[in-house]
């Protein structure tokens, strides 16, 4: 509709092209199409990347400058104190030590669901779509069963069909991984199905690209975005999908994560028994690394749309816009002849675009 | 409701009467953004009433701002920062559109001036059929319509525009792109308004159904006597239709002129090189394209020679 | 020097409305010649089949029949990646047409890469900067490292034509060249097209809805209605004296300056109906013939019915 932009518009003539293009570069180094795919810094994201960088030095380091989790002492269900800072479980073992290797262990398993379910939904979304077609039509015909199976029940089938010496660390993140993909995969396709019909792609086929080469590059930065906000999704899914699955007794067997400490809180009756040192700390990191996760994809949501990125200068800019032209009318309403605030500013507004 | 007296206005418009429609003077646009763009500047015009004026200008140039603030539809942080633009009534009433308050300037819109936005013919609502779009369109401005008179109006606007008052049924998706687009104008026209500001209504639509719909447009001029603004980049095709012609630069309108004054002795520089851009279909070939004058070293010589073409 | 010879050109495209299949030809039976240094300009409105016609030239698309034959000079045939070299097109939405994501110096190296023009890294770098000159976009320099949206609409088509050079094309489809750029613009992008066909000796292919373009900007005009080819000759013969109905109605339907006095526009609109595209004129024959069967046959049976 009406063009909120002028100052963009390709300028007229072709004499003043190469003035502009003068211009342009003294106001600053072209940015590269890479930095363009970076969020800008808001509050928000700090917030975001600060909670999901201090739970990942945690989960990697943590295990390294605490105890044994496993140790048993006499001392069971101790409040937090000086010697165990959140406190031992029933059996007397450190809560802090427990929740260090705990959380990396859900971390191991969140990183490896989130490659393996964007690896799927990239190659059945992307290579289906553009491919077209046959391998299209079975691509989706699989996604939309993956889609339609219900996620969580599968997942316990399956959980409990395996035996639980051979239910380890892998297979619960694959497990996750097929039942997570389907939707993600979806999206892509209908991203790759509009920037396949695009130009640019038509273009690079004409010049005699291969087809993985327009892939990859051609089509495959356009949907990083994307793609970027579905591995960060697929991540906070896998993590509470897991803690789900431990919380009920089907986890991995040979793993500690969050989902298995919060399984034996439940099962020492830690909530009855007022010990909140013990199911309080996994809980708090599970949400507290999803919301940093969510903060940092609610940034990437503005690349994929960068309306949203301008939305509250806008709206800023809006008010202010408004402001005036009511002054401007009121002035209109009371006498004919301009008050001389509003000639002043028409006069501010010329000396500015003539610069 | 008043064809009779309408059409003798109508004849008298043309016999060179100059009342004028509506008045812009000394109009100023800028977009509050970091640093201020004044998109439209100092602009004053003059519409008179059954007149095309057409306002030529490439993208960028403030043309389609200047319409939508004549209408006062530019949204913010785009601001009318000085002028006026005044609207004389049939029956002699000045309006300051320009104070116009929230209900008084709805009436205003669509009763009084009507807008054919760019790509309207993608405008209309696909889930709906037109007959309900042009009810809705006439019960939101006229309250109270009886139902016959609603469909007989439909009808006879649909009629006016060329298209068969069978359609009126149809959805969106049913019609042609010169279909919707006469839709759009008879929607426009659906309150019989004195002033029609059309922003490339024609853009889109090949050569033919271009032509069918400027044929209308002229002759629902001539029958309705209604001022146009005609709103496009493609100067031949204004040269053709419009009584006179603005042509903006900048923000700025650089001239403005009757059509054949216009073409014959153009008196701004980027008037002369904007009609050069258009080779001329029956003139003699000339030799712009195919001599090797390549445009950054003789930027002038298409224009001369289309001069000498002409002479 | 690369020529093509286009034959008897058939696209069907299958149309599946709920469980029925329909079959919607495009192109029919269209044969044109492209030759070096001469500029053929295809002339139709939308839906005529002149995109399909590009498509089909640049390999994007399969006729259903007939054959593109193109030709080097020792009359050896142009096939494989050797096609994609020769035959090169421009498209019609330079904003379009460029991949936000990468630099302009992709845009022109890539096809010097993939056709081996250049070897080393720093060789493609001058060749880029050299490509760029020549389309008038200077300081190359600065350009090179630029991404498409900081360009204007008419440099960034100034790319696209460096692109679509970049392999070393003989032969130049452009689609729309100008139709999105601003109309100050038009001429400069067309004076670059000429400029470069003259020293290259390009042949091209200009396919438009512009009748006045298409007269000043090539030397043969192909005038395509719904598939089939309607009328064709010399550029001025076609638009100074036109036979067939259709192009007699485009004629009258485009805003000509030289006609100020509205005649065209208080006349009643041409029904267009019973425009018959069975037949074509053909100015260098200077006869009727019959349009949509094989070349072959449109000689001897159209005689009869342009008399009749």
């Amino acid at each position: 509709m009406t063009n909120l932009s002028p100052a963009n518009e390709p300028s007229l003539v072709d004499e003043a092209e190469a003035e502009e293009v003068a211009r342009d570069r003294a106001g600053g180094a072209p940015r590269s199409g890479w930095r363009m795919l970076l969020p800008t810094m808001t509050p928000w994201l700090a917030v975001g990347l600060v909670l999901v960088g201090v739970i990942t030095l945690f989960g990697i380091f943590g295990p390294y400058l605490v105890g044994d989790p496993r140790q048993i002492r006499d001392i069971g269900l101790t409040p937090p104190s000086a010697d165990f800072l959140l406190g031992t479980t029933q059996t007397g073992q450190d809560v802090l030590a427990q929740l260090a290797y705990a959380t990396r262990g859900s971390l191991q398993i969140g990183l490896l669901v989130g490659v393996l379910a964007t690896a799927l939904s990239a190659f059945f979304g992307i290579y289906g779509a553009y491919r077209g077609g046959f391998a299209d039509e079975a691509f989706s015909l699989l996604s939309n069963v993956f889609l339609v199976i219900p996620g969580l029940p599968l997942v316990i089938v399956i959980s409990g069909f395996v035996p639980r010496e051979s239910r380890g660390l892998w297979t619960i993140a694959v497990v996750l991984a097929v039942t997570s993909w389907a939707a993600s995969a979806r999206v892509l396709r209908a991203q790759t199905l509009s920037v396949r019909n695009r130009d640019y792609v038509a273009a690079s086929k004409v010049s005699g690209e291969k087809p993985w080469r327009v892939i990859v590059v051609e089509i495959l930065p356009n949907l990083l975005p994307v793609i970027a906000s579905q591995f960060v999704f697929a991540v906070i899914a896998a993590i509470l999908g897991e803690a789900g699955l431990s919380f009920i007794g089907l986890g991995a067997s040979n793993s500690a994560t969050l989902g298995t400490m919060l399984f034996y809180a439940q099962n020492g009756f830690a909530l009855s028994l007022g010990a909140w040192w013990w199911f309080v700390p996994p809980g708090l990191v599970i949400a507290l690394f999803g919301m940093g996760l969510s903060l940092i994809n609610f940034s990437i949501d503005e690349i994929i749309n960068p309306k949203l990125k301008n939305l509250r200068q806008h709206r800023r800019r809006a008010r202010k816009a408004a402001r005036l032209e009511r002054e401007l009318a009121r002035a209109h309403r009371r006498s004919r002849p301009q008050e001389p605030d509003a000639v002043r500013e028409a006069d501010g507004a010329k000396e500015v675009s003539a610069r | 409701m008043t064809t009779t007296l309408v059409q003798d206005e109508g004849t008298a418009a043309r016999g060179g009467r100059t009342e004028p429609v509506l008045t812009v003077s000394d109009l100023t646009v800028v977009y509050e953004v970091e640093q201020p763009v004044t998109a439209v500047k100092d602009a004053s015009l003059t519409l008179h009433r059954g007149e095309i004026l057409g306002l030529a200008g490439e993208s960028g140039c403030g043309k389609t701002t200047l319409a939508y603030a004549v209408n006062r539809l530019h949204r913010p942080p785009a601001r009318i920062a000085s002028g006026s633009i005044t609207f004389h009534d049939r029956d002699g009433a000045d309006v300051d559109v320009l104070a116009l308050e929230d209900s008084a300037l709805r009436a205003f819109r669509w009763d009084k001036l009507s807008m054919v936005f760019q790509g309207a013919m993608n405008a209309l609502n696909p889930v709906t059929t037109v007959r309900a779009q042009l009810r809705d369109t006439l019960l939101a401005h006229r309250p109270g319509t009886p139902r016959a008179e609603v469909r007989r109006r439909s009808e006879e606007v649909l009629t006016r525009v060329g298209v068969d008052p069978r359609r009126l049924g149809s959805y969106a998706h049913e019609l042609s792109g010169g279909m919707r687009q006469r839709v759009m104008i008879a929607m426009a026209m659906l309150l019989e308004p004195q002033i029609m500001i059309m922003d490339e209504p024609t853009t889109a639509l090949d050569v033919v159904v271009q032509r069918d719909i400027l044929r209308e447009i002229v002759r629902l001029r001539d029958e309705l006597d209604f001022a146009v603004v005609f709103i496009t980049h493609d100067l031949p095709l204004l040269l053709e239709i419009s009584d006179r012609i603005a042509v903006m630069l900048a923000g700025e309108i650089v001239e403005l002129d009757t059509a054949q004054r216009l073409y014959r002795e153009a008196r701004h520089p980027y008037t002369r090189k904007l009609l050069g851009s258009f080779p001329s279909l029956s003139g003699e070939r000339g030799g712009f394209i195919r001599s090797g004058v390549d445009d950054f070293a003789d930027a002038g010589t298409p224009v001369q020679n289309g001069q000498e073409d002409r002479a | 020097m690369t020529r093509v010879h286009v034959s008897d050109l058939v696209k069907d495209y299958s149309i599946r409305t709920g469980l029925r299949r329909s079959r919607l030809r495009a192109v029919d039976h269209v044969s044109l010649d492209l030759v070096p240094g001469r500029t053929v300009a295809l002339v139709g409105e939308s839906g005529s089949g002149k995109s399909t016609i590009a498509k089909i030239l640049t390999r994007m698309e399969k006729p259903t029949s007939g054959t593109v034959d193109v030709r080097l000079d020792d009359d050896t045939p142009v096939q494989g990646s050797l096609y994609r070299r020769q035959v090169q097109m421009v498209f019609q939405d330079p904003f379009a047409s460029l991949n936000p994501f990468h630099s302009i110096e992709h845009h022109v190296a890539r096809p010097l890469r993939i056709h081996q023009r250049t070897r080393t890294a720093q060789e493609t770098h001058e060749r880029v900067v050299e490509m760029l000159e020549r389309v008038n976009l200077t300081p190359a320099e600065d350009i090179a490292p630029r991404r498409p949206h900081e360009l204007s609409g008419g440099q960034r088509q100034r790319v696209a034509i460096a692109r679509a050079l970049a392999p070393g094309a003989q032969v130049l489809i452009a689609d729309e060249p100008v139709s999105m750029l601003d109309v100050s613009i038009r001429l400069g992008v067309l004076n670059l097209l000429g400029r470069l066909q003259r020293e290259d000796r390009l042949a091209v292919l200009y396919i438009t809805h512009d009748l006045a373009t298409a007269r000043h900007f090539s030397d043969e005009i192909v005038v395509l209605y719904r598939g089939r080819v309607v009328e064709r000759g010399p550029a001025d013969a076609v638009i100074l004296d036109p036979h067939h109905d259709y192009t007699k109605l485009l004629a009258t339907a485009a805003p000509d300056p030289e006609r100020v006095d509205r005649v065209s526009l208080t006349q009643e609109g041409t029904d267009r109906g019973d425009i018959d595209n069975s037949v074509c004129y053909d100015h260098f024959a200077g006869e009727w013939q019959e349009a949509g069967v094989p070349a072959a046959q449109a000689r001897g049976g159209a005689a009869a019915r342009s008399t009749s």
